[in-house]
């Protein structure tokens, strides 16, 4: 069997964002909102369903974007796992409806309350057709995600994966993305 | 050449039965876990599948004698898991090379409520962790949250990383609960129906939520195991031939209009199942009751050529119980296998997508060998899987 090949690395923490190894976003803002905002305009994403996404699918999206650009993508899939799911958004829903007489459930926050929609963002982005997985699990193991889509690219399921951990809780976030091929 | 992965052991907890008998036996009078519950204070009723609560706790306290759960307090849901998966830790064997994967879309979501920090409960690696500790598994739990397809994508996360040699055998576990969170969120959405839904019919107008947990035992070594080990349950065994996931890369909360992922994902399960259009004898479908779900499936399946496959939705029987129904759905076409029995789409009456569908109408013996199930969700998320019966 063929080992696989990294080939491009995107990291999000701390406000800064980190294309294989080269700082091209930075900025001192801390919270997560403002970031992914100011983030948006430097890099010019020009791609206004952003800003209807909640946060995990901005940082899913961001980091993304950076290394899927506007090449086709209708081979590769998508493999993303985090500890929080979508506990951000699934707060800010029962706040929404923990009083009865403040009771306003939204369909578009409702919506949000799915960890695997930000891989929905990024497939409808690109037109992406393809195998994808959403995983929750205890802490960051990248052994996993390589052994998932490594099966995948072995089982000729797709070319290759955009693979990667999206963490996200409030103001704390992390995402750690990157494309593997054989 | 792949290694053949076999289904040889389930069980389902759900407002039918306590077990998979008394499920199938429910099944084949036509009965219908759905009624309605009030279930939001100060709101109608919603028609909903719900396990009776006291039911539950009398079973789980029968079930786990207070010295083993002493020092432990379980949710509602986590008591419906942990009576899922007891009868299948009994009759197979956890060692270090045994997977515990868990499917479910917002677990225990209803300690949220009235809170102001998040509970560490609501983690759905902690609840996962929990069941875990609490069998003595000694991997690490792998949590798959998929929207609605997550049950039927847990069987193929069992049957792709035992197939990739990284574990020998999978216990799978599925389940979700109702809770205002789950109805409050489908209501904003116009989504849930106003009877007991009706998958495929004309007047269709919309779901039921419902709730269950089920579990399967997954393994590669099914020729290897000993009669006694499986001594208890009749001995049967289905293989996961193939299985796919597509995403519709369309829209984060409709289906496709054109059935894209369904589709790509019922094509690909089959091709790597290498098992024709022809040879597939029942199709388990999703059918939700809304009317752009159904309409989808009908035009997949017909893209397909499917059309002619009997079919049918279990939505009518159990409402939809979200993480946890496509394992169950799974469960139930399995045991129509075993029984060499359909049963029909509980409430379809005249024909209502755009496209035919052979849509199962009432009980109907028939030899049933290649069985496909699918599922779809929020998210543009679908997922296929093929079985054969051995």
């Amino acid at each position: 069997m063929k080992p696989m090949k990294k080939t491009d690395i995107c990291t999000i923490e701390n406000s800064k964002i980190i294309l294989n190894n080269k700082i091209i976003f930075e900025t001192q803002t801390e919270n997560f909102s403002d970031f992914a905002k100011e983030a948006y305009k430097s890099l010019e994403l020009n791609y206004p369903k952003f800003h209807k996404m909640d946060s995990l699918s901005k940082l899913a999206f961001l980091a993304s974007e950076m290394i899927l650009k506007d090449e086709d993508h209708n081979r590769t899939a998508l493999v993303f796992a985090n500890r929080s799911s979508s506990l951000d958004t699934d707060f800010k829903y029962q706040e929404s409806i923990n009083s009865q007489e403040n009771y306003f459930p939204s369909p578009a926050v409702f919506v949000y309350t799915l960890p695997n929609i930000c891989v929905g963002e990024i497939s409808i982005k690109h037109k992406m057709q393809t195998e994808n997985a959403f995983f929750v699990l205890g802490e960051f193991d990248e052994q996993f995600l390589n052994d998932y889509s490594e099966q995948i690219l072995q089982s000729g399921k797709a070319d290759k994966v955009l693979c990667g951990w999206v963490e996200l809780y409030q103001d704390n976030y992390n995402a750690f993305v990157y494309l593997l091929t054989l | 050449m792949k290694r053949e992965i076999y289904i040889t052991d389930y069980n389902c907890i759900t407002p039918l039965g306590f077990d998979v008998p008394s499920n199938w036996n429910a099944l084949l009078k036509g009965k219908s876990g759905v009624a309605l519950h009030k279930i939001i204070e100060n709101q109608k009723p919603f028609y909903a599948s719900m396990i009776d609560s006291e039911k539950l706790e009398n079973e789980f306290n029968r079930i786990f004698d207070s010295a083993q759960n002493d020092n432990m307090v379980f949710t509602r849901l986590e008591k419906m898991f942990l009576l899922s998966l007891k009868p299948l830790v009994e009759r197979h064997v956890i060692s270090d090379e045994t997977a515990f994967i868990l499917s479910t879309t917002k677990g225990n979501i209803s300690l949220l409520k009235n809170q102001t920090i998040l509970p560490e409960g609501a983690f759905l690696s902690s609840l996962a962790q929990k069941i875990a500790d609490f069998f003595g598994f000694k991997t690490k739990p792998l949590v798959v949250s998929n929207a609605c397809v997550s049950g039927v994508m847990a069987i193929a996360v069992a049957k792709n990383m035992i197939q990739a040699g990284k574990y020998k055998d999978a216990f799978v576990i599925a389940g979700d609960e109702i809770s205002e969170f789950v109805i409050s969120g489908f209501n904003s959405f116009q989504a849930i129906g106003t009877e007991i839904c009706k998958p495929y019919d004309k007047t269709r107008d919309g779901i039921n939520i419902g709730e269950a947990t089920a579990a399967v035992y997954i393994t590669s070594h099914c020729e290897e195991q000993s009669d006694e080990a499986i001594s208890q349950n009749e001995k049967f065994s289905f293989k996961v031939l193939g299985d796919s996931s597509i995403n519709d890369a369309n829209h984060i909360s409709g289906p496709s209009r054109t059935g894209d992922g369904l589709f790509a994902s019922i094509q690909n399960a089959m091709i790597e199942a290498n098992v024709p259009t022809e040879k597939i004898d029942f199709i388990s479908a999703h059918g939700t009751a809304t009317i752009y779900n159904d309409e989808m499936e009908a035009i997949a399946f017909n893209r397909m050529e499917l059309q002619n496959v009997p079919l049918n939705s279990m939505k009518g029987y159990y409402g939809h119980c979200l993480g946890a129904s496509g394992l169950l759905e799974s469960i139930i076409s399995m045991e129509s296998a075993r029984n060499n029995m359909l049963i029909p789409s509980k409430n379809f009456e005249e024909t209502g997508t755009s496209q035919p569908l052979n849509i199962i109408k009432e009980n109907q013996p028939a030899e049933i060998k290649y069985i496909l199930k699918t599922a779809s969700g929020f998210g543009g998320c679908n997922a296929a899987i093929v079985l054969e019966k051995c």
